[in-house]
């Protein structure tokens, strides 16, 4: 069986045929490499996995649906943050200087995102304003039981909020990437994209170390994480962190610590899995034993991805039916 | 190098090659790792290039990996010494109890635990070799180097780690466009983000609310303060660095004989 020949004829009829296969580059080092190793009678297997990736029809998602999924993802983050900086008595004024910065680099990375969606030819969705998100957590209902981090005086509920709306970005991110490999540039920015996201968690973290301790402003990262990583979480995710700043609501933040979509969805490479945070075994390793470290240690180390899937879930909460995170 | 324990998969168990088998069962990365196992037996990646003698890292996938392990050796071993305090007291000052000792303590295990994992996951004939790093322009005495301190002054013990985590975050970042294994990306995406959660927290005990700052972000300032999201200047992107910014600046804290040719990147 020549299979080049084959895919050179499926290519008069579909010209498009190598970018199915992941990347031209990529399907060639697989033949290369397979040609070598596999017996003949892999072959016809390993062909009917080719074509079904590439012509099944649960493909995954396309570039640009990754991008407008990350790009939803940030315009919640972005009203966030500036319906919180424009709510009175909310955020501390030692953290005004924070927020204002986390909530501009978001619109930056709005910018960035419908740039590059018109680079691959797609169409960023339309700006959803402010008023298609509920942070409540009601999904439209505005009575979810995080109504009251945007009222006066909710400010450490607030941050609380934030911390898992940016941790479900970091995840969300470390997710997508995979799907970007097509386009080196597009991923590289979608790379400088999650580590900034991790950077804010780290600070919206530390703030929380010191919103426990009554610490506000340069002492809150002098402030040691409390004994409860739900109300003064270390600056990394230890364990599942205990589910987050709120594990026994409805929602419930334990959804962003705890593992994604087993088996994965359509259109996740092999070999990518979704454990939770608390996850101590990488590629294979066990960490713990190869290191002799503990299993927090070992979790802290590495941050885990979230699938599409889980992510759109978990953010239906905070928008109204039938807006954003659609299936 | 050896290819017996790729080829017959099946095999019983040997010490040296149960890692490798592991890996390939476990990521279900075989098909690409086989190509590219071929790919590195073709030339010398792997050794220390007589004529410079710097340390290729190699190409493609596996030069990335060898270039994350090259940086996690210098931050394991700079942590390593920070909180072992052989050769400073810094680290031994800091208060039982305080956040800085216990930052630093995690930072050790965490990097610790990257430079093993990539010394057990890349192929034993293709991994460079275990670097020796120079630290002598850090005194491992002082946490933060003086403002004003004359030129030539060494950086203190918070100054290296600000160093290090934000060259790593870059690096990373610039890297990832080599990998074409989504396995390797998805693991290197694992990393950053926690190399990016020291990054901030560092900078925010160097100087409060700088997590991030211009040297390190492309920072997005609103056309007026009442702007629709996206209007602006800047993009609030991470600045990556390429593998050649990146190593000179990494070889300034390796001895010769450990110092790096990213040549095959990019």
């Amino acid at each position: 069986m020549d299979l080049f020949q084959i895919i050179t004829e499926i290519e008069k009829v579909d010209p498009e045929v190598y970018e199915r296969f992941d990347t031209r580059r990529r399907v060639f080092k697989h033949l290369s490499g397979m040609g070598k190793k596999l017996t003949a009678a892999a072959v016809p297997g390993f062909v009917a996995a080719l074509f079904n990736k590439a012509y099944g029809q649960n493909a995954g998602p396309s570039v640009a649906d990754v991008l407008n999924l990350a790009l939803s993802l940030e315009y919640l983050e972005y009203y966030f943050y500036d319906t919180g900086l424009n709510t009175p008595g909310l955020i501390p004024d030692a953290d005004r200087q924070a927020i204002t910065t986390i909530r501009n680099d978001e619109s930056g990375h709005i910018k960035v995102l419908r740039e590059a969606l018109t680079k691959v030819g797609g169409t960023a969705i339309p700006d959803p304003g402010r008023a298609t998100f509920d942070y409540s957590g009601g999904k439209g209902s505005g009575l979810g039981p995080f109504a009251a981090a945007l009222l006066p005086g909710g400010t450490a509920l607030y941050y609380g909020v934030a911390q898992s709306f940016v941790d479900t970005g970091v995840r969300a991110y470390k997710g997508g990437a995979p799907f970007l490999m097509t386009n080196a540039d597009i991923l590289e920015q979608a790379l400088n994209i999650h580590s900034v996201e991790a950077r804010h968690s780290s600070h919206i973290r530390t703030i929380r170390r010191g919103l426990a301790a009554a610490v506000s402003g340069p002492g809150a990262a002098t402030t040691p994480p409390g004994a409860d990583p739900k109300l003064s979480p270390k600056s990394w995710i230890s364990g599942n962190d205990q589910g987050g700043p709120s594990p026994n609501t409805n929602p419930s933040t334990a959804d962003v610590y705890g593992p994604g979509t087993n088996p994965p969805p359509p259109g996740v490479p092999t070999g990518i899995t979704f454990p939770g945070e608390d996850n101590v075994a990488q590629a294979g390793r066990t960490i713990t034993t190869d290191s002799t470290i503990s299993a927090a240690a070992a979790s802290e180390a590495f941050d885990e991805p979230l699938d599409y899937v889980k992510v759109k879930a978990i953010a239906r909460n905070f928008v109204k039916p039938n807006t954003l995170f659609l299936d | 190098m050896t290819k017996q324990t790729l080829s017959a998969p099946t095999a019983e168990p040997t010490p040296a090659g149960l890692p490798r088998r592991d890996f390939l069962r476990y990521t279900g990365a075989g098909l690409a790792l086989t190509g590219l196992l071929l790919t590195g037996c073709n030339d010398d990646d792997d050794e220390v290039d007589p004529n410079t003698g710097t340390v290729n890292v190699g190409s493609s996938d596996l030069g990335v990996l060898n270039y994350a392990y090259a940086l996690e050796q210098l931050e394991a071993a700079f942590y390593a010494q920070v909180v072992a305090g052989g050769t400073g007291t810094y680290f031994a000052g800091l208060g039982a109890n305080s956040a800085e000792r216990q930052i630093l303590s995690d930072l050790a295990l965490h990097e610790k635990a990257h430079r093993d994992f990539f010394r057990n996951t890349i192929p034993a004939g293709n991994i460079i070799k275990e670097l020796t790093p120079d630290f002598s322009t850090i005194d491992f005495n002082v946490g933060k180097r003086a403002t004003g301190a004359p030129a030539g002054t060494k950086m203190g013990v918070l100054d290296a780690a600000m160093a290090f985590e934000d060259l790593g975050v870059a690096a990373y970042n610039g890297a990832g466009r080599y990998l074409t294994n989504p396995v390797y990306l998805a693991l290197a995406g694992k990393i950053v983000s926690v190399e990016a959660r020291h990054a901030a927290l560092i900078r925010d005990l160097m100087s409060y609310n700088t997590f991030v700052a211009s040297d390190v972000v492309d920072l997005f300032t609103p056309t007026s303060a009442t702007s629709a999201p996206g209007l602006g200047t800047g993009t609030g992107l991470e600045k990556s660095k390429k593998p050649s910014v990146v190593v000179a600046t990494a070889n300034q804290f390796l001895q010769e004989g450990s110092k790096l040719n990213v040549s095959g990147l990019g």
